[in-house]
């Protein structure tokens, strides 16, 4: 079982309040997360990366064990902590504003 | 009597205003979608319940929302269960992707960028829904970068018309400052094939087949930001308006120059007159008096605001020209609002109401024609887009 923390707006607009669990197949990378989102929750197709070419929207970051992950190849395995869902996977929104 | 709907876009939700036919009182619903922009939302003329809303953040992107119950709920089309062979939702609702086919798309890849190199088109975010005439189901989308969608399922998947980019032209479009922003779609209610288009910064088109060819109607348009002053494109119209029981007669409020055409855009003249500015956004026409035309001016391109910080709407009943000012109700000093090119909308009762947003987030109605103004909502975000909607 794999934890998932999405932005405020996110959890809004997929009508769920904290995390969610998401079960992966095979090995948990950020594509393969990615992808149980958006099946389980299709209205996110398109908020968290590009529908067609699925590059991360660029003011969203991947974060999990306190490092930055948003930089990392999408079939790089997440770390061990994610996989067994003992961290969750953040999805946070970049700061912006003033 | 008739009920008024207002439909306003802003740029943290939407929020939705019902009134009686005297439009004295108004319940305010909202924010719908709270904390995103709502470039804009639009109501079907043949199901008054049946909404369309355009929310988007620079964080998460496109969403097109959905109602069917006058806005009461909202749905993301295309996201219901089971609609994929695997049995999962599909999300295509939020899908706008370029025609690059061999077939229709080629070879629409790149326009003109700020430094004067070619750009691949992105979709940024759609401007304004255009819902048809007599199907619900059918609506436009204009985005950014420019191009037309179009669904014909409810807005549950998306087609572009890709003829307008290929026409020839597109490859020499070029984005202004907001963004090079597919922002009006103007349907003709005497001939289905008949649309009209806008584009910050390209100019106004036209097509006469529903959507399949496509030629640019900016003859008469000039423009001093560029080399060619009355070059074909490259114009920056801000807003195009129509009366519908006069469709060949067109509107235009562009960058600078109040603009009119009498030919459906085949030639336009400018009826700027006796303005203080022809700088500005909206431009609206009333409902019942074809040569009654309503614009806000804005001090300059530099200055986002009304001239001497007193908003006035100016109203020619001439159909342009000549032009009197309109402050009964609206601050007359010290007020440094804009009003943004979608941002004006009229009613059809008898005595046709007018109603207009602010950056400022107040959304001003006058229910005589715009002798008299006063505020309906105020305090709001940001306001993005107004719609008014005529309910049994």
């Amino acid at each position: 079982m794999i934890r998932v923390v999405l932005p405020p707006h996110l959890r809004t607009l997929a009508k769920v309040s904290g995390e969610v669990t998401l079960e992966v197949e095979g090995r948990a990378t950020q594509r393969s997360v990615l992808d149980a989102i958006e099946a389980q929750y299709p209205m996110l197709c398109g908020t968290i990366r590009d529908h067609v070419t699925k590059q991360r929207r660029p003011f969203l970051r991947f974060f999990a064990c306190e490092e930055d992950l948003s930089h990392e190849s999408p079939d790089a395995a997440l770390p061990d902590a994610v996989a067994s869902g003992a961290e969750p996977f953040l999805i946070v929104g970049a700061i912006a504003g003033g | 009597m008739s009920k008024v709907r207002v439909l306003v876009g802003t740029r943290k939700g939407a929020f939705i205003l019902e009134s009686d036919g005297k439009r004295e009182n108004w319940e305010v619903s909202g924010p719908h979608f709270a904390g995103w922009e709502v470039y804009h939302m639009k109501g079907s003329p043949a199901d008054p319940d049946r909404l369309y809303a355009s929310q988007t953040s620079s964080w998460s992107g496109q969403v097109i929302q959905r109602s069917s119950d006058g806005g009461k709920t909202w749905e993301t089309p295309g996201g219901g269960p089971g609609k994929s062979p695997q049995g999962w939702p599909i999300g295509e609702s939020n899908k706008f992707v370029y025609d690059t086919s061999e077939k229709t798309g080629k070879p629409l890849t790149t326009h003109q960028f700020y430094d004067g190199t070619q750009h691949p088109w992105e979709f940024k975010r759609v401007w304004h829904l255009e819902p048809s005439l007599s199907d619900p189901d059918t609506v436009y989308a204009g985005v950014e970068d420019a191009a037309l969608f179009r669904s014909t399922d409810g807005a549950a998947s998306w087609q572009e018309l890709s003829g307008l980019r290929g026409h020839g032209t597109g490859p020499y479009w070029q984005p202004g400052a907001g963004g090079m922003c597919l922002h009006t779609i103007i349907l003709d209610p005497s001939d289905p094939g008949r649309i009209y288009i806008a584009i910050s910064a390209a100019g106004a088109f036209r097509t006469d087949d529903g959507g399949i060819t496509w030629k640019p109607i900016n003859r008469g348009l000039r423009s001093q930001f560029l080399p060619d002053q009355d070059a074909e494109i490259g114009h920056c119209v801000h807003h195009v308006a129509m009366n519908p029981s006069r469709p060949g007669v067109l509107f235009m409020q562009k960058h600078w120059d109040v603009m009119r055409s009498d030919n459906a855009g085949d030639s336009w003249h400018e009826v700027s007159g006796n303005l203080p500015t022809d700088f500005g956004f909206v431009i609206d026409v009333h409902a019942h008096e074809p040569e009654t035309v309503y614009v806000v001016p804005i001090k300059s391109d530099g200055e986002h605001y009304p001239p001497d910080g007193k908003l006035r709407v100016y109203r020619s009943r001439t159909g342009g020209n000549e032009w009197e000012a309109l402050t009964n109700g609206l601050p007359q000093q010290n007020c440094y609002v804009n009003v943004l090119r979608d941002a004006m909308a009229v009613d059809t009762l008898d005595s046709c109401g007018v109603y207009f947003g602010t950056t400022g987030g107040q959304v001003y109605a006058s229910s005589d024609a715009g002798d008299n103004w006063s505020p309906i909502v105020r305090d709001l975000p940001a306001v993005l887009s107004v719609e008014v909607q005529m309910l049994p």
